[in-house]
Formats: C-alpha cells, sequence, structure tokens
C-alpha cells in the first residue's frame, strides 16, 4: 500500500513538471531576458524596475526586424537579490535561448553574473546598477543610468553645501557592492577625515545601535544607501531614537517603500535618482493607469501607483532593447552585441547612449525629498558635477 | 557620568534584543529538554507569527488581530508536531531533525510565496510602540516593557514546570522517557503541552521583536531564531533560566559589540576607528564556543551522566 502511494506521489511529481504548456503564436518570438530579483532584500526595487519592462511590453509588444515583425517575450529569472545565485539565473536566460538581457536592480548581482554573460555572448543592459564595476572589464555589459563615482559625489556636495554637514555618518551592508561602494566614493568627495564608516552584517534586525553611534559621534548627516528593507528599519528607528539629522540615500531609496515608512514620522530623508515623477505628465498618466488596473502591478509596486524611478528607468531600457534588436537586424545576441554600443534612444529619463566602457552618458541626478506629511518626493533640484 | 549616558542607550536596547532572543530560546530549549530534538522550525514559526499579524491587523481591529495571532501561531506549532514529529516517534532521532529543517524551508517558502517575497510593514500597535524619553535617551516603550514582559513569562512558566501535574510530567518525561511512560504520563500529551507553551512564546516574542523592528521578510525568522538557538546552547540546552540568562548576554554582547567603536572614540580611548561593529556575529559566536570549550554542557546545563 505504502508502495503505491509513494509511486502515485512520485508520478504526480512528475506530470506536474510535464505539464507546462508551450503557447502558440503567429508572428516569430524573440526573447528579451529580464534578469531582475524578485525576492530577498531586492525583491522590491527588482519587482518595480520589472513593472517599466512590462508595461512597455504591453504598449509595444511587437518589433520589426529586418522586415519581419517579431512579438517581443520576456523571459524572467529571479536572481534572488544573492550574488551565488546570480549565476544560475544568468544561465536559465542564456539557456531559453534571449537575444539579450535587461537588468539587474542590484550591481552585486549583475557583477557576479556578467562572467556568465560574457561566456555566452549575451548582452546584457544594466538599468540600474550603478557600480562602476559592472561594466569595467566586461565586453558584455552596458548601462543606461549614472555611476555611483558620480552619485556619490553628488550626495557629498548636497550634504556639505545644502545641508550644511561638515560630520557625516556613513553606513553600508557588509559584502554588498551597491552600498559598499556609494559609501567609498561618497566618502571620497566628502573628506575621510569627517566621515565615520561603519557596516552591518546580513540578516541584521536592530539598526538601534547604528542610530545611537551616529548620535554619538556628532555626526550631521547620515549616509546609508542601503536596501529598502534595511531603509524601512532604519528610519523606524530614527524615528523613535530622535535622530536629529537628515538620511541621505541614494537612488534605491527613491522607493514608495520608503515614503510609506516614512510618512507620519519627523524624519529628513533626501534621495538622488534618475527620474523626477511629473516630468512626462502624459507617461505617468497612462503607467499610473496601467498600475491602477492590474492587480498583480499594484501589489508589486507596493499598493499605490506611486512611481518609482527604477519603473521608468526599466521603461526606458526595454526600448533600448528594441532598437538594438533593429539595428542588428538579427535575433542572434551577437548581432545584437556588434551594434549595441552605437544604440542610442531618447528615452523618458533623458537621451541614452553608450561611451567606450558600455556606461551611459549622463551628466545630471535629480535630488528629491520625502515629504513626511503627505507621504510623496518634494523635487528639490537638478544636480550635476562640473 | 558622560561615560555611562553614551553607553547606556546601547545595553537598554541589548537588553532589549535580548528578551526578544529569551522567549525565542525557551521555545527551543524545552523542546530540546523534552524530545532532544533541536527544532529547527521554530525562528520560522517566529516568522509566521509576524505574517499572520500583518494580515490579521489589515481586516480586524488590533483587540482581536492579538490573541487570533497567538491562538493561531499555536495552533500552528501544536500541527508541525502533530504531523510532522510525531509520526517519527520511533525513528531515528536523525530522521526527526531532517524533518523539522524540511518544516522550517517549507514555512519559508509558503511564506515567500503568499509575500511575494515583499518586506511587509508591521502594524504599529498603540502604546507600546510610542516614543518614551529615559534618561535622556529617545526610545520606543516596546524597549523597556520587553524585559520586563519576558522575566514575567518565565517566572511563570517556571511556577508552571515546578508546581502543576502537567509540568510535573514534563519534568518526568525530560527524565527518562521510556519510564514516564510505563508510569502512565500521556506522552503525546505532554510533548503537545510543549509545543504549544514553546510557540505561545514565540507569538508573544514576535509581537515584541516585529514593533521594534517593523519588517517581515520570508527570512526575518532565520536569524533571530539561529542566535535564540545558540542563546540556548550557551545557557545549557534543556534549562530554562540558562537559556533566558545566554540569551540577554548574546543581546547586550551583541549590541555593545556594535557601538565599540563609537564608546571608544567618544571617551578617548582611540581616535580613529578600528571597525569592530562589522565583527559584532563573528563575537556572539567566538563566545560560544570559548565558553564550550570551557563548558562543554553550557551555562546552566545538566551533567551527563553515564547509565549502566
Amino acid at each position: 500500500m505504502k508502495k503505491i502511494l509513494s509511486l502515485t506521489l512520485a508520478l504526480i511529481m512528475v506530470f506536474a513538471l510535464c505539464s507546462v504548456g508551450t503557447a502558440y503564436a503567429d508572428n516569430p518570438v524573440v526573447k528579451i531576458g529580464v534578469f531582475e530579483p524578485q525576492s530577498g532584500d531586492n525583491g522590491a526595487g527588482g519587482k518595480q524596475e520589472v513593472l517599466g519592462m512590462q508595461y512597455a511590453n504591453v504598449l509595444t509588444p511587437t518589433v520589426e526586424i529586418d522586415g519581419v515583425e517579431y512579438d517581443v517575450e520576456l523571459v524572467y529569472a529571479d536572481n534572488a537579490s544573492s550574488n551565488d545565485k546570480a549565476p544560475t539565473a544568468a544561465q536559465t536566460l542564456i539557456s531559453s535561448g534571449v537575444s539579450l538581457v535587461l537588468g539587474s536592480y542590484g550591481s552585486g548581482v549583475s557583477i557576479a553574473a556578467s562572467d556568465t554573460f560574457d561566456a555566452a555572448g549575451v548582452p546584457a543592459i544594466g538599468v540600474t546598477c550603478t557600480n562602476p564595476q559592472v561594466t569595467a572589464g566586461c565586453d558584455v555589459y552596458f548601462r543606461i543610468c549614472f555611476l555611483d563615482p558620480f552619485q556619490g559625489t553628488v550626495l557629498a556636495n548636497f550634504a556639505k553645501n545644502e545641508l550644511g554637514a561638515s560630520k557625516a555618518y556613513c553606513l553600508a551592508k557588509q559584502g554588498d557592492d551597491y552600498s559598499g561602494g556609494l559609501c567609498n566614493y561618497f566618502i571620497e568627495a566628502f573628506g575621510k577625515e569627517n566621515c565615520v564608516y561603519e557596516q552591518f552584517p546580513e540578516g541584521t534586525s536592530d539598526y538601534s545601535t547604528y542610530i545611537t553611534n551616529a548620535q554619538n559621534q556628532g555626526c550631521d548627516v547620515f549616509f546609508s544607501p542601503v536596501s529598502t528593507e534595511a531603509a524601512a528599519q532604519i528610519i523606524a528607528k530614527a524615528d523613535t531614537q530622535a535622530l536629529g539629522m537628515p538620511i541621505l540615500a541614494g537612488d534605491t531609496w527613491d522607493s514608495n517603500v520608503i515614503l510609506q515608512a516614512a510618512k507620519g514620522t519627523d524624519v529628513k530623508i533626501c534621495v538622488t535618482t534618475f527620474y523626477q515623477e511629473g516630468a512626462d505628465a502624459e507617461f505617468d498618466a497612462g503607467i499610473k493607469e496601467w498600475i491602477n488596473n492590474d492587480a498583480t502591478a499594484l501589489a508589486n509596486n507596493g499598493g499605490n501607483d506611486e512611481l518609482a524611478a527604477v519603473t521608468v528607468m526599466g521603461f526606458d531600457a526595454y526600448y533600448v532593447a528594441l532598437e538594438a534588436l533593429k539595428a542588428a537586424g538579427s535575433t542572434d545576441p551577437a548581432d545584437v552585441l556588434e551594434v549595441l554600443p552605437d544604440v542610442s534612444y531618447e528615452g523618458v529619463t533623458g537621451a541614452i547612449a553608450f561611451d567606450d566602457i558600455g556606461d551611459a552618458l549622463r551628466d545630471s541626478a535629480f535630488v528629491k525629498e520625502c515629504n513626511t506629511e503627505t507621504g510623496v518626493w518634494d523635487f528639490v533640484s537638478v544636480a550635476t558635477v562640473g | 557620568m558622560d561615560a555611562l549616558k553614551t553607553t547606556l542607550p546601547y545595553i537598554i536596547s541589548g537588553i532589549s534584543v535580548g528578551g526578544q532572543y529569551a522567549l525565542i530560546a525557551i521555545g527551543y530549549t524545552m523542546v530540546y529538554g523534552i524530545l532532544r530534538l533541536i527544532n529547527f522550525a521554530h525562528g520560522d514559526v517566529f516568522m509566521v507569527a509576524g505574517l499572520i499579524m500583518v494580515y490579521l491587523a489589515a481586516s480586524v481591529p488590533l483587540y482581536v488581530a492579538i490573541p487570533l495571532m497567538i491562538l493561531l501561531t499555536v495552533l500552528l506549532g501544536f500541527t508541525i508536531e502533530r504531523v510532522a514529529y510525531k509520526p517519527l516517534r520511533t525513528a531515528p532521532r536523525m530522521s526527526v531533525m531532517i524533518s523539522a529543517i524540511g518544516v522550517s524551508y517549507l514555512l519559508q517558502n509558503l511564506a515567500l510565496y503568499i509575500t511575494g517575497g515583499l518586506n511587509k510593514n508591521y502594524p504599529a500597535i498603540p502604546w507600546i510602540s510610542d516614543r518614551i524619553t529615559l534618561f535622556g535617551m529617545e526610545t520606543s516603550r516596546v524597549t523597556v516593557i520587553t524585559p520586563f514582559l519576558t522575566i514575567l513569562l518565565v517566572v511563570l512558566l517556571v511556577l508552571l514546570i515546578n508546581h502543576t501535574k502537567i509540568g510535573m510530567a514534563m519534568r518526568a518525561v525530560s527524565r527518562d522517557f521510556e519510564t514516564s511512560q510505563l508510569m502512565g504520563i500521556q506522552i503525546n500529551r505532554v510533548i503537545s503541552a510543549t509545543f504549544i507553551i514553546g510557540t505561545f512564546l514565540a507569538a508573544v516574542g514576535s509581537v515584541l521583536f516585529f514593533t521594534n523592528y517593523p519588517g517581515v521578510v520570508p527570512t526575518s525568522g532565520a536569524m533571530p531564531g539561529l542566535k535564540a538557538f545558540v542563546a540556548a546552547v550557551f545557557g545549557g540546552i534543556g534549562s530554562i533560566p540558562g537559556a533566558v540568562i545566554g540569551a540577554f548576554i548574546i543581546g547586550i554582547c551583541e549590541s555593545v559589540i556594535k557601538g565599540l567603536d563609537t564608546i571608544l572614540i567618544v571617551n578617548g580611548a582611540i581616535s580613529e576607528q578600528i571597525g569592530l561593529a562589522t565583527f559584532s556575529d563573528a563575537f556572539t559566536f567566538v563566545l560560544l564556543i570559548v565558553i564550550l570549550v570551557f563548558k562543554p554542557t553550557g551555562l546552566f546545563g545538566e551533567k551527563s551522566t553515564d547509565k549502566v
């Protein structure tokens, strides 16, 4: 009896695997890989970035390559915000025959997967991975966002000139390329002697001691460009412990997770980011309508229609990918890779073109401040580095 | 005075963290005491308690949500024991342990599926999450309440174990499983009671923990669970006072080490940062190893006597 039972169980499992169906379409299909975290520390951000691509895919579901109309299919792989899972996720995409890859949110996973993409010769377009190492030394990685040395300098200048800070507390996550890298560039620009730099280990939930450290050392600004998950905790603690200094962060904090956490508190939060909501009213209205009419999209955006800059970047990345496919005139990754350096596109977030390394030619960032009463971002300034 | 003022916040936050670890650690230590099983799923039950609260608070008022959450969590602990551990009562101990690991991953992945991997904001519970000023430092009321509530619950638990019939049965079972069965103790009832008490404390712990650190993700239970387990081993696994004292020591050490750089700089002992905060977790585990090397049964562990 038991044997029969276990055999049946095993068979059910096998059938479940086989039942993954195949879809039939009239047009030939070109696949674009979406290499984004759907879970883990950066799950929320990854989902928001994917939203932009999905919306773009709804607006423009086909692309004409060499005179033939292709259906664009987005193929997803979850890199789980984890550097050791990233290569496997990248391999999954390559195996499913994608022409090029978009992503990821979070620089660490992109760096970890770059060798896999390189070996397969599949081009990847980073959407919001800002660490310089993503494209440096990797021929197949491109990106459409600004870089951390730029962002770190902008933030340091802002802290000094606008906030009048003379001593900064910098907090990064241990082993995280994004927060660690950005902290280093910030410290470089702000002056090492005026910075206190600390790291918290993976799995930390008690951030109260770091708040106390910043207070005890008499800092004037709290710089913590960490994941939104940690951010929510830091904001909560900053509120209960009356931090008494502004919190400064990079592009990851431009998210409604932060707005929700900060609403009703008396914490001052400023971030640098890629896009200011309201810059393109028509686009904003369109994507908000789509998000509100799609329950899954609404849930993935954190339950409201507040736009994150990463969503808009995801939207632009999709069109850059289409431009590349059109220019290549083929769905072969090698052809796409060949034309990618010369692709340019006028996106919602501004003009996109690549330099020799594959980085975007961008020289401005938006600075926003969280309005803790209404729970939205207020525009502060456009920052450039002279 | 100045030194005290800079150090005090770390000690207070450490005591609070310790209290939360203690409530989880008791669950580990009681189950180990009776079944000789390390219930790896315990940390995840703690996380599920947090998630249940998030979803309940969205639909019913808090005074209903909190008791209901505790009830559901206890039910979950009870069910896990009945479904995943009881059928393996006669199997080798290793099988039960593997089953516990399986339950742990099952809970984590179910939570991942339900939440979609996103951070869920824990509801703010009025009064206990209010900001208060204590000796000139700002903190939330829950930080102060935690250690007292923990000690109160532990005292009640010790009274229960020492002065009630079920408590006596528990002590008997933990001494000798088979003999107590021969003496007419209904072993399954005792074990269920143990799991119910353990998960009840974890549920209470989750309210305190997540009110203090308001974000629930599928892996939220992993690190606190591991630390609580370390605390239980540190204090001598099987001993309830041991687990509680171990948890407080680990909580305070962790917090003080995170702030040690700052304490030393502010008091003029060193002039530059030496990056000790990075090693806060490492220190915790080194402490554990050192204690175990010198006292293998932990601080309050029972001496194992070989039966002939």
